[in-house]
């Protein structure tokens, strides 16, 4: 008998359930791209059905990590970009939650950048959503990792010196064996995306198209969009590494020229998860560490029997 | 200290073995009955570089290292370097002989492996021993391992001829060594062993000292364990069967017991990319259910301090272990200091809301690491262990039933989904997880995957449903509740049998003598010899940090005339927070301070005691540093 009973209920969901009663009304600015990943993320879940308890919803800080106010489920609204490490103890402490963790480009790219790459090379089965809207927003307009080189902020006022992040790639090259960039204007393949993202087995990256009204004037507001899957333009095999890479460098390319590429960029559905790789090494242990601490039956084992031994 | 007890020394260079081959040593001694306590020295060096490991041996129970030591084993460095290329580490290859000198006791005994060390390298060597009354035996330990066996076996032939001039059976050593080496290299250990011992009862005369190992009997069984191993199995014996880490000395001890023991009774173990992720991954796994810890040292605990301060206001309950070496920044990575304390108790912005707790001994450190996750997952708070590498690195022996307890998996402040069902949600069906009056502040929580239970879990200041909130009247209650723990811990703490404080002495002692942490059975020994040499002194080994024990360690001040405390670091550190706590006793409290990078001796208090608080002096050439009360 499990002690997490929301976990697999299978029934129905409507969308609405992900819409708390408390704070319904998200305090972005009118035309923000975040109301459209929580759109996405409301339907994508409802979809799937996935009910309000069973999943885990981690974010850092900014305004990304608002959606936890605005989306209704057990959520872990963090420190700035920690939300992985966070996510990933919860999926390994019990593998049955659906684990979704979000944050910024500054939280993710930034100072998450070391939690990110290893949180993709370790391929933990979970989701990754990236609100990149080439900006800091909740600090009022810095320039951010993604922002274009030359970008002028008050931090920057020279403009910006550095090249930005190319966050597909470096997503690739970590080890994420699911890779996808999907815009705010776009909500249809975003939920789409979303859905992938969730179903696939390891760790699955959503850079997530979202313009700044108030902060970012300045930048393109991600449309017009092409998605490559539909496009005759794109020929490339999203399951081949090699075509993948080149994909996605032409796609960061493009971005900071005017064309906004989205799509599945990269999809292996062969490399197991993190969960799968420890478990098969006999470091996980087959039924989820959480439900132990509700079995009563469960002999605990003790030092004294196990390690002493060798001591005497 | 007592006349009747072997310290012995062995020499060498790191990365020839000299830690296993002294433990099994050790170990043995303590099967035949005898009381044990070891004592290591090591460079931060790959290989090569001077290290020793002291076995101090009694009939009585030792809580100590001892005041120098009587039983040299001068062994090679296989990997000294070479002085010729470069003279800043000096001569390297004669330093398991040269560097032990200074501490050996007159009439002791020094015995050198003359295949590798040419004792006339050392400038007054033979005036030395004559003016101590040394006695030496140079073997050529490195052909008779060379004869049987590997060159590395040398060890094994020192432990031989140790045995011969002490007066140990063999037998106990034969035992040991059947148990833990492999058949291949037994056999010729075992030659080597009896080969050393029958050349030296046949050809030297071992009654010309006497140096002797005492004779002991335990009346249960004993097991030989470091303060690390005792944090590792009370963890496991709490019920945490999840752990994350990243390497760092001397922490690394802890991480590495765990992760090799957590498969085998089905916990998790994670080795990731920094301090932070550590943390934060404990954070998850605790927030999902599972009892989680993790910890490091000075360096990699700075890096936590974040997730430190997200667990406090999450209310998410984990066990954090400090290992304190000498910094700052980097340091001394081997050697041991007790200079994080104020680093433990206030890193992390905002008021700390923690349990820290600083053990004094092996058994301390497995009662207390288990009551920090008693006290972590019943209160939802923090707890740290706070100890050092000299805790965490001696060996000691403990009666094996301290640990034959039951086991307590029991997460504390949680409900279940049934229990959800009558629980207070707000109209909109989050679980009231932060509800603002409880009693003792604690207010149950929910697991996610619960039918019920979801709530909002955030570092913002938030309302009793999760949700972040500014307004001062939420403000206060939520900040009052959560400081309302620590009372409640308090009070919890004092009303245990057994209270974390040690004492020892006479309770009418005028003198007090005050520490912390792992310094306090050096400072029973130092009590024990003033007590012998005439003096009125007590001591009081203090563990709990926060919350502090303000009562009992006001009795032990109003109790005597004037009190000494006792740390390892530069800067007072136990004092200042005993002052802070108690708010007086600034003209009561003097300092003993001791930051070179090695642990007390009992005589460093034994002397320092006399000198300042007896004499009124100063302290001068000696390696300890006295701070006077206020006002002196």
């Amino acid at each position: 008998m499990s002690a997490f009973n929301a976990i697999g209920d299978g029934r129905d969901v409507d969308q609405n359930e992900f819409t708390p009663g408390l704070e319904p009304q998200p305090t972005w600015c009118p035309g923000c791209g975040d109301f459209g990943v929580l759109k996405a993320l409301k339907g994508a879940s409802a979809e799937l059905g996935r009910t309000p308890d069973e999943i885990l919803l981690t974010t850092g800080i900014g305004c990304s990590g608002k959606l936890n106010s605005y989306f209704e489920s057990y959520g872990f609204h963090t420190l700035h970009g920690r939300s992985l490490p966070i996510a990933r103890a919860a999926k390994l402490a019990n593998p049955g939650l659906e684990v979704v963790a979000a944050g910024g480009d500054g939280d993710g790219y930034g100072i998450g950048g070391n939690h990110f790459m290893h949180t993709a090379r370790e391929n933990h089965d979970m989701t990754y959503i990236v609100f990149n809207n080439e900006i800091f927003g909740l600090t009022k307009g810095q320039t951010s990792p993604t922002s274009p080189k030359g970008h002028k902020s008050k931090t920057q006022p020279s403009g910006s010196a550095k090249d930005p992040i190319r966050p597909l790639s470096l997503a690739l090259t970590s080890g994420a064996s699911y890779v996808a960039r999907t815009a705010a204007v776009n909500p249809n393949q975003a939920k789409e995306i979303i859905i992938e993202a969730m179903e696939h087995d390891g760790f699955a990256h959503i850079d997530f198209l979202t313009q700044c009204p108030t902060w970012n004037k300045d930048a393109r507001q991600y449309v017009p969009y092409i998605d490559v899957q539909d496009s005759d333009d794109y020929d490339f095999d999203v399951n081949d590494r090699r075509e993948a890479a080149a994909m996605m460098a032409e796609v960061e390319d493009a971005l900071h020229e005017g064309t906004v590429l989205t799509g599945r960029f990269y999809v292996d559905e062969d490399r197991p998860s993190y969960q799968q790789e420890k478990r098969a090494i006999g470091e996980i242990p087959e039924e989820p560490l959480a439900e132990r601490y509700f079995d009563d039956s469960y002999e605990w084992e003790r030092s004294a029997d196990h390690f002493l031994d060798k001591h005497k | 200290m007592t006349d009747d007890e072997l310290i012995w020394r062995i020499a060498g260079g790191s990365g020839d073995g000299i830690a296993s081959t002294s433990q099994n040593f050790a170990k043995a001694l303590m099967r035949s009955g005898l009381n044990v306590f070891t004592h290591r020295h090591y460079p931060s060096r790959i290989r090569g570089g001077h290290t020793y490991t002291e076995i101090r041996v009694s009939s009585e129970k030792v809580k100590s290292r001892g005041d120098g030591y009587n039983f040299l084993l001068a062994l090679g460095d296989s990997f000294a370097r070479n002085p010729k290329e470069g003279a800043y580490y000096g001569n390297e290859e004669i330093k398991p002989l040269s560097e032990n000198l200074d501490e050996l006791r007159e009439g002791g005994v020094i015995v050198y492996d003359s295949g590798l060390l040419d004792a006339s390298e050392i400038e007054d060597f033979d005036e030395r021993v004559e003016a101590n009354n040394w006695h030496v035996y140079d073997l050529d330990l490195r052909s008779m391992a060379r004869e049987h066996g590997r060159e590395v076996m040398r060890n094994t032939a020192g432990v031989g001829v140790t045995c011969a001039l002490a007066g140990i059976d063999t037998d106990w050593i034969e035992d040991l060594m059947t148990d833990a080496m492999p058949e291949k290299i037994l056999e010729p250990n075992l030659e080597i062993l009896h080969e050393a011992y029958e050349l030296v009862q046949d050809e030297y005369d071992v009654d010309a000292h006497d140096v002797k190992v005492p004779e002991g009997e335990h009346d249960e069984e004993q097991v030989l364990l470091s303060g690390s191993d005792a944090i590792a199995y009370g963890s496991i014996d709490e019920g945490c069967r999840f752990i994350a880490g990243y390497p760092m000395t001397p922490w690394t001890e802890v991480f590495t017991i765990l992760c090799q023991n957590f498969p085998k009774i089905g916990g998790i173990s994670e080795q990731v990319e920094d301090e932070i992720a550590a943390a934060a991954l404990a954070v998850g796994a605790s927030h999902a259910g599972v009892k989680a810890m993790s910890g490091s040292s000075g360096g990699g605990f700075a890096l936590m301090g974040e997730p430190l301060g997200l667990a406090e206001m999450t209310e998410t309950p984990i066990v954090l272990i400090e290992a304190m070496r000498a910094g700052p920044s980097t340091g001394m990575p081997t050697k041991p200091e007790q200079a994080d304390l104020e680093h433990v108790l206030y890193s992390s912005q905002g008021d700390s809301q923690r349990v820290v707790f600083a053990p004094g001994t092996v058994e301390e450190a497995y009662d207390q690491t288990r009551q920090a996750f008693k006290i972590a997952y019943e209160y939802q708070i923090p707890s740290l262990i706070l100890y050092d590498q000299k805790l965490g690195g001696e060996l000691m022996n403990v009666p094996a039933s301290h640990f034959d307890r039951d086991p307590n998996p029991d997460l504390g402040s949680v409900l279940t989904e049934a229990e959800l069902e009558d629980a207070p949600h707000s109209d909109t069906g989050k679980y009231q997880r932060f509800q603002h009056d409880v009693k003792d502040g604690v207010s149950p929580r929910s697991i996610p995957g619960q039918k019920g239970g979801r709530y909002l879990a955030t570092g913002n200041e938030h309302t009793p449903e999760g949700h972040i909130a500014e307004t001062p009247e939420n403000r206060v209650a939520q900040m009052n509740r959560r400081l309302q723990k620590q009372e409640a811990i308090r009070a919890y703490l004092d009303d245990l049998e057994d209270g974390h404080q040690t004492y020892h002495g006479d309770d009418d002692a005028e003198y007090g003598l005050l520490t912390f942490g792992s310094q306090q059975g050096t400072v029973e020994e130092a009590v024990d010899v003033l007590v012998d040499q005439g003096y009125s002194v007590k001591s009081l080994g203090v563990s709990d940090m926060m919350p502090y024990p303000v009562e009992e360690v006001t009795e032990f001040l109003e109790s005597v005339d004037e009190a000494l405390v006792i740390e390892m670091n530069a800067s007072a550190q136990f004092r200042g927070l005993t002052q802070k706590e108690l708010g007086r006793y600034g003209e009561k409290l003097s300092s003993l301070l001791k930051y070179n990078g090695n642990p007390f001796e009992p005589a460093d208090i034994v002397e320092g005691f006399k000198t300042t608080i007896i004499k009124g002096d100063d302290l001068q050439g000696l390696e300890t540093k006295f701070v006077p009360a206020a006002g002196d």
